[in-house]
């Protein structure tokens, strides 16, 4: 375990705690929920408000679907020597009604997901860099 | 029908890894297009090009850039950017300036040289942009095809097996296209060894970048009567749709979908209502369609879009291609030009492509490859940030 400070890869898109929420957005007006978080205008066509709160989202959903990378991504994708591949899965979020990508934690392959298996939001290191570890949220088979 | 427009003409520079300028692909495909059409350059009056962002400022204006190298000669010009929708928003600019009475007759072309390996966004730290967060995230542009084709597996029980069979089936007849890029016939066993990319997607389940151009002579029915060539392939309805607000499905190169949260909001999925608007112009319905022209940007994606444009139920893409309805001489041929697994993705000039070639299958003159009395068919492709277009064309 490196011992530099654990700071956010993107800074203000989830809260750092062990149990971390992403971060966005829900319309005043409509309550449509946004991420990344929407603060300017709001993006429903029956909605003109400009008014919006910051909302914790649901730390918990569903697998709409799931892949992985087995090959290096390009920069700004920081790649571990030698790459290791990793899962990747769109969770559902129920009371949001949205979708939202994320890498899977290490050591969970794709022969663990299935469509509709229940995840939670954890963090875990993206990439390390000479003065900190960059950490972003991760799905995770919640244990049941 | 009075919004109909005639096709007069259909051209071609063969896809490929050529490295040459893009300009030369659209003069080429350009000529063989004024050719087939027996129309002199100097009567075109306007000149469409679909915009390559990948060869600097003379792709930005490609539509004057292409008259200009055809030699100017006064047409008024017109640029279309609209991701791998580029080629149909083209085409629909010339139609309306012919519908208008602007123009009796107008070129359609695209042409790209496109760079090897991915396409890397910008570097720095710019979180704002959904591009650059994707990648820094680990999430490229398989990635999404990827989701996509492990949902029909687990959802529908599509198997790998029927992935690599849209391989084999546009290989094989690809194999037959002196245009296409890649004329090898693949087999399962070529696909099963081939590096996984993307779970479940190997390499050969993904297309390639390609260099290429298409162009198209379009002109008013009156006009084509007036020249003898009154029974041309008509375009019968172009759709270039955005999607309905809350998508339903992650699309690249976002990071999660919209949120059907509010009251009165229901999810849409784009790519499933794209054809609406294109049957409805028609007046035609699915079961008219002799054969199709799908974005196989994956091979799981061709059955996505079987179903999108409802030559299929939902979930039953894979049955019709177990058939063999899919194939040449099935029901419902799709991808006969052999698809992007042959061609490979030349983006300003692929949906002209899918249209030249469903033009050489209504006139009869697709040799090897030709659909027994074709007479209505369809394309469909999707591109970034709510780009899309399907069109028909008809006899």
């Amino acid at each position: 375990m490196s011992e530099k400070p654990r700071n956010a890869a993107i800074e203000g898109w989830h809260t750092m705690e062990e149990k971390p929420h992403l971060i966005g957005s829900q319309c005043k007006a409509c309550g449509t929920y946004f991420f990344p978080k929407q603060s300017e205008y709001c993006r429903n066509p029956a909605c003109d408000s400009t008014d919006f709160n910051e909302v914790e989202l649901s730390r918990t959903g569903h697998v709409w679907s799931y892949t992985n990378a087995c090959y290096k991504p390009p920069a700004p994708f920081v790649a571990a020597d030698p790459f290791e591949p990793y899962a990747i899965a769109a969770v559902q979020l129920e009371k949001e009604q949205m979708t939202v990508l994320g890498q899977v934690v290490e050591g969970t392959t794709v022969a663990d997901l299935k469509v509709g298996m229940p995840m939670e939001l954890v963090l875990e290191q993206l990439h390390e860099t000479d003065d900190d570890v960059k950490v972003t949220w991760k799905w995770q088979p919640l244990a049941l | 029908m009075s919004n109909e427009i005639a096709i007069l003409g259909a051209g071609m520079h063969p896809w490929g890894k050529w490295g040459h300028n893009f300009v030369q692909y659209g003069v080429a495909a350009a000529r063989e297009a004024l050719k087939d059409a027996g129309v002199p350059w100097q009567d075109v009056k306007f000149v469409s090009g679909g915009a390559t962002v990948r060869c600097g400022y003379p792709g930005y204006v490609a539509g004057a850039t292409f008259a200009q190298a055809l030699g100017w000669q006064g047409a008024e010009v017109n640029t279309s950017y609209a991701a791998c929708a580029s080629g149909s928003q083209a085409l629909a600019a010339a139609r309306n300036k012919i519908l208008a009475g602007e123009c009796d007759v107008a070129l359609v072309v695209g042409a790209d040289t496109t760079p090897k390996g991915f396409l890397a966004p910008a570097g720095g730290y710019r979180p704002e942009d959904p591009d650059w967060v994707r990648f820094y995230l680990g999430i490229t542009n398989p990635t999404y095809f990827a989701l996509y084709a492990r949902r029909r597996m687990d959802v529908y029980g599509d198997t790998l097996e029927d992935f690599a069979a849209v391989k084999v089936k546009n290989s094989l007849i690809g194999s037959k296209n002196p245009r296409a890029r890649y004329r090898k016939c693949f087999t399962a066993d070529d696909v099963a060894a081939s590096a996984m990319v993307a779970d479940p997607l190997r390499l050969m389940d993904i297309c390639a970048t390609s260099d290429g151009g298409a162009a198209l002579i379009v002109s008013s029915v009156d006009y084509a009567k007036k020249i003898g060539k009154g029974d041309a392939p008509r375009v019968a309805a172009i759709s270039t749709t955005t999607p309905t607000f809350a998508s339903s499905v992650v699309e690249m190169p976002d990071i999660a979908t919209d949120s059907a949260a509010a009251a009165g909001i229901d999810e849409h999925a784009f790519r499933s209502t794209l054809p609406l608007k294109a049957y409805e112009e028609a007046g035609i319905g699915p079961e008219d369609v002799s054969l199709a022209e799908v974005y196989d940007l994956s091979t799981a994606l061709e059955l996505d879009w079987i179903e999108d444009l409802r030559l299929a139920p939902r979930g039953e893409a894979a049955a019709l291609l177990r058939a063999g309805d899919t194939a040449l001489g099935g029901k419902i041929p799709v991808n006969v030009s052999g698809g992007l697994a042959c061609f490979g993705e030349a983006v300003p000039a692929q949906a002209l492509a899918q249209v030249c070639e469903l033009t050489w299958q209504l006139r009869g003159q697709a040799g090897d490859r030709q659909v027994k009395d074709a007479k209505v068919g369809i394309t469909a492709n999707q591109g970034l940030f709510g780009h899309g277009s399907s069109v028909i064309i008809k006899k």
